[in-house]
């Protein structure tokens, strides 16, 4: 191996080197600065006679005396299934002070696209407890399900939940399936130290930390290390799903925070910027994140994606969550109002959306009555928001009474489904039965989603009577 | 993908000077513009796209990680082709026609591997080829020569390939071939296979271009009533994400009442692609009965794998589509998205350092997707039959604004524009399409064949739906500021029926087996039943019964119910409820 002394340029987080021998696109660099520091790199681009680094570790320390060294390989992650239980940093290096990693193979982080035709489509439902995801929002195995928040919400206690409680109800999976089991991958790209201490004590206290992997890079981590750590985080997914038959589910957080860094790098190599000064290849980058959810034909394991981000200035239309919209297979918002209201978890399901959610629930799955309750609750919730407005205006008085107990079901749906605090695992029958009690305030003709035999056999007579009496 | 399946070795007919992405330059090669050449030591395939003195510039389908300067380059000669053939439908391709089921086989693997080539169609397997000409027959290009059954619903005609210089048949055989037996000789000594190539990025010929006259039937009945689209017209679907535009896209190649239909996802969802391929062969052709996979190609280049395999996967899927028009089929091609396409477009540009135009896409953005819709249309194929092509492309514009340049250039080009809308998703009003901002342009060059072949009252049964929804959305804006209650009782009444065009017309649920497909029939039953009572509502609303009385009668709230009634029991279930109807209110006079 070859090293070189002929660095010709230092900016921002990329580095010109000159070199005589071919060097190949994307392989890892070393660079060792006088003072005796080792950077990592990657070859951004390859020409005979000069190439262009991206240093992860940020490019202070690094002049023209700096050695780089080409170690002839493309970015690896070490994989074991002895990973499990470990915290590691953003580049997959223990930082928990436990024994060395003594890897069983070494994987190319980059990963290569699953082929459309080896997929299996989705379809097994995943329990999170949380009545706004199980009852509107149905997540699947394999699906990837983004978390849209805004800074100061508690997305990160959603996730916990969900990794807390995430589970497969006995009769809804397979008997031969028992074998597999849940690990979960937590992918952490500059978050502060506290949120960090957060996820870890929870982790530590719930016994979770058993089964995960914890890849962190924080906020004061260099920036460009976020690019890599969640393809070190669904490397050991992959792995994990489809070489040892876990269920794997990847939580990444916070994507905004992966998209800035994106930005820095297209900045620094001084390309034509797309969308507010986003990358163009953003959506592009993104899927190849994203898209290495799913299940295989023939496969036990299945990997799982919730990657959450902030979205600035709390705007959907804003790069990030548009095009991770584009790409994933709904998302579930967090709304600061409701969060201010109290309700925990504040998720409003009105512009959520599980899009494999259809094919996941019903008979044998979870319940027959399922998809008509969740229409009937969608569709009752979303005339009583929109009476709100008027309300403002005209005031309650003006509004007969069928609009008046439709504001009150909006009421009571944030009050009583979605509210169910961060430690309550709901059963999907208990979420269900909690829908049919609010249902039942409305009177039964107004039910035009609901199959009528379904009406007859969970409509609850008395509570409309009970209200309009009052 | 044809020409050469062994990249063992690479023949170096120039090296490799630099590699960026999916750009890679080469010195010291001879090659044209747009030829197909092998790149690195692994032989991954690749495109020539621009050529500067001694540099050639060539974008590369696969991935390219670990390909150094120095590594060989060998020129195929050949100018990126599509392989055509018996084979082609129930089948699932890559962006260059490598099948992928092939590729899960030599791969070994569920995952994408690089440097593995595939023929396009199989070469092993034998068809069974029935001459349609004799000896002595004098044939032109275009002509049919024979047929072969492709699959249970296609039957596949070879033609004499378009630039044969034709003749007299010397010898037709029948009987059982490969795809590169000769199955027809002609006495210029020219062995014509069921095997051809062409090259993708030419318009493959025709007669001329004729004006559409008869709807792609699509059974949805926003597009069939009121935005339809003509067997060879065009017709863009954009929307913001959520809001329908795959399903829009998968609910017309399921349902539309053509004959061969080709699938582009481009640049979209693996899970989406696998959803086809997992709901096709089990859904029947409402026309035929026979199951869709087997009018079906598809084409998948997932958003993850190489973005220059995305940029040419729109023109594998038209070539194809126009050699089954060559056969005087009506193909219907989809393409979700084109914006992802438009988007490879400009990384490739932007790689080549071109002069970025509106928002970085290249200057040639606009001529690029005209010349792609300009491959679709009603054609007089050059043998004289008749053949279509209707090409739907789903547009994801960023933040769901309209404005960008994808959607604006698109929209100058397409006759039929599904304009998709956030608000009405999240709603849960689907399909999502804005009945006030869409328009098809063919509405009226359409309307003999719905007056011929549903109802005479088709044109004024639907002017009537479009009045009204008109007046409900002015009234709407009353609404918003004053309340329902406060309006006149003739304009609650026509709220009160607009709505029931909303729910029990416009929308309709791709996931519900009955009211996924709604014949033209149903469809317009569905129209006369509401306005049916409209006009006996207003009839007792001018006769003094209180509007509260009339918009209360249990009948009218079952119109909602018709979508989902079977289609054979559609059509008395709409005449029970005019009757119900009529009785209810006449109680109340
Ligand atoms: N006609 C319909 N009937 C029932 N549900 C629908 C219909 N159209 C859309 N949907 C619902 O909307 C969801 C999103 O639709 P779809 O996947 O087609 O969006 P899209 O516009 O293609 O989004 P993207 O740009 O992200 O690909 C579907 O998963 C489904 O739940
Ligand atoms: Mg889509």
């Amino acid at each position: 191996m070859k090293e070189y002394q002929t660095i010709t340029e230092v900016s921002g987080p990329l580095v010109f080197a000159e070199v005589d021998e071919p060097i190949g696109y994307d392989e890892i660099v070393e660079i060792e600065t006088p003072s005796g520091e080792t950077k990592r790199g990657q070859v951004l681009e390859s020409e005979s006679g000069v190439v262009a680094i991206q240093v992860f570790e940020g490019t202070e320390g690094i002049n023209r005396e700096a050695s780089v060294r080409f170690l002839g390989e493309t970015m690896k992650m070490p994989v074991t299934e002895d990973l499990l239980g470990r915290v590691l940093d953003g580049s997959g290096r223990p930082i928990d002070g436990g024994p060395d990693i003594v890897p069983d193979e070494r994987r190319d982080i980059v990963g290569e696209a699953i082929n459309p035709y080896s997929r299996e489509y989705p379809e097994e439902f995943i329990q999170t407890g949380v009545s706004a995801i199980d009852g509107m929002n149905t997540l699947v195995r394999g699906q990837k399900l983004p978390i849209f928040s805004s800074s100061g919400q508690p997305h990160s206690d959603l996730a916990l939940q969900i990794a807390r409680q995430a589970s497969v109800p006995e009769d809804a999976s397979d008997e031969d399936e028992e074998d597999s089991e849940f690990a979960v991958i937590f992918g952490a790209m500059g978050i502060t130290q506290e949120e960090a201490n957060e996820f870890m004590q929870d982790f530590e206290r719930t016994g979770a930390l058993e089964r995960s992997v914890v890849f962190m890079n924080l906020a004061d981590d260099p920036a460009v290390e976020r690019t890599v750590t969640p393809r070190m985080a669904l490397t050991t997914a992959e792995y994990l799903a489809f070489d040892k038959d876990y269920h794997v589910l990847v939580i990444l957080t916070d994507m905004t925070n992966y998209c800035e860094a994106l930005r820095e790098i297209g900045a620094a190599r001084e390309e034509v910027p797309g969308r507010r000064g986003y990358p163009g290849y953003m959506y592009t980058d993104l899927a190849q994140l994203y898209e290495r959810a799913g299940r295989i034909e023939g496969e036990e394991g299945s990997v799982t994606q919730i990657p959450i981000l902030t979205m600035p200035s709390d705007d959907i239309t804003h790069p990030i969550p548009d095009l991770t919209g584009y790409i994933t297979e709904g998302q579930i918002i967090v709304d600061p109002d409701l969060n201010s209201q109290g309700v925990e978890p504040p998720i409003n399901v009105l512009p959520s959306l599980s899009r494999l959610m259809d094919d996941g629930i019903g008979e044998g799955l979870t319940r027959e009555d399922h998809g008509d309750v969740s229409d009937q609750l969608y569709a009752a919730y979303a005339e009583g928001e929109d009476l709100r407005d008027l309300v403002n205006i005209v005031g309650r008085e003006a509004l007969s009474e069928r609009d008046n107990r439709f504001l009150d079901f909006a009421d009571r749906f944030e009050e009583e489904f979605v509210q169910q605090g961060f430690t309550t695992d709901r059963e999907i029958e208990e979420t269900l039965d909690v829908g049919w009690d609010l249902l039942s305030t409305l009177p039964r003709d107004e039910l035009n989603r609901i199959d009528e035999e379904l009406i007859e056999e969970h409509y609850e007579d008395e509570a409309a009577e009970e209200l309009s009496a009052d | 993908m044809s020409t050469t399946t062994d990249t063992d070795s690479v023949r170096e007919d120039g090296q490799i000077e630099s590699v960026s992405g999916p750009v890679v330059t080469a010195t010291g090669l001879e090659a044209r513009m747009n030829d197909v050449v092998y790149v690195g030591t692994e032989g991954l395939m690749g495109e020539v796209i621009e050529i500067e003195g001694d540099i050639t510039t060539i974008q590369v389908y696969e991935e390219t990680s670990g390909v150094a300067p120095g590594e060989p380059v060998e020129n195929t000669g050949a100018p990126l082709s599509v392989d055509l053939g018996p084979g082609l439908l129930d089948t699932i391709y890559d962006g260059v026609q490598r099948p992928l089921d092939e590729l899960e086989e030599l791969m070994g693997s569920a995952f994408l591997d690089r440097g593995v080539d595939a023929p396009g169609i199989d070469l092993d397997r034998t068809w069974e080829f029935t001459p349609t000409v004799e000896e002595g027959d004098a044939v032109e290009p275009g002509d049919v020569l024979g047929t072969v059954p492709e699959t249970e619903s296609i039957e596949h005609k070879v033609l004499v390939p378009p630039r044969s210089e034709g003749g007299e048949v010397v010898a037709a055989n029948s009987g059982s071939f490969d795809v590169e037996e000769t199955v027809v000789e002609l006495d210029s000594g020219e062995e014509i296979s069921m095997r051809q190539e062409w090259p993708v990025r030419r318009q493959r010929p025709a007669e001329e271009k004729r004006t559409p006259r008869e709807p792609l039937v699509s059974g949805q009945r926003i597009q069939d009533g009121l935005f339809p689209l003509a067997k060879g017209g065009t017709a863009a679907i954009p929307g913001p994400f959520g809001s329908g535009k795959t399903v829009t896209q998968q609910q017309l190649a399921k349902w539309a009442d053509a004959d061969i239909v080709v699938y582009i996802g481009c640049g979209e969802r693996g899970n989406e692609m696998t959803e086809v391929i997992e709901d096709f062969p089990d859904l029947e052709d409402p026309k035929t009965g026979k199951p869709l996979m087997a009018r079906t190609c598809l084409i998948a280049n997932t958003s993850n794998m190489p973005v220059a395999a995305r940029e040419s996967c729109i023109y594998t899927g038209i070539t194809i589509a126009e050699y089954y028009r060559d056969m005087g089929y009506d193909v219907a091609l989809m393409a979700d998205s084109t914006s992802r396409w438009a988007e490879a477009m400009r990384e490739i540009s932007s790689r080549l350092e071109e002069m970025p135009g509106e928002e970085g896409y290249p200057a040639y953005l606009a001529a690029r997707l005209a010349e792609f819709y300009e491959r679709a249309g009603k054609f007089e194929t050059i043998n004289g039959d008749e053949g279509s092509i209707s090409a739907i492309g789903a547009v994801s514009p960023p933040g769901g604004d309209f404005s960008e340049p994808v959607t604006q250039n698109t929209l100058r080009i397409v006759k039929t524009f599904w304009a998709l809308d956030s608000d009405l998703a999240e709603r849960r009003h689907f399909p999502a399409i804005n009945w006030n901002e869409s328009y098809s342009l063919y509405r009226s060059q359409l309307d003999d064949w719905f007056v011929e072949n549903v109802d005479e009252d088709w044109p004024e049964v639907r002017q009537w739906a479009i009045d009204t929804l008109d007046e409900e959305d002015e009234l709407q804006e009353i609404v918003q500021l004053v309340g329902r209650d406060a309006l006149p009782a003739d304009q609650q009444l026509t709220l009160e029926v607009a709505r029931y065009l909303r729910e029990a017309f416009l929308q309709q649920n791709a996931l519900h087996d009955v009211d996924t497909f709604c014949p033209p029939e149903k469809a317009f039953r569905i129209l006369e039943g509401i306005q049916t009572f409209n006009d006996e509502a207003f009839e007792a609303l001018d006769a003094g019964v209180p509007i509260d009385e009339i918009t209360d009668i249990d009948a009218v709230n079952r119109l909602n119910r018709i979508g989902t009634t079977p289609d054979d029991e559609a059509d008395e279930f709409v005449s029970e409820i005019e009757d119900d109807v009529a009785a209810e209110l006449q109680e109340l006079y």
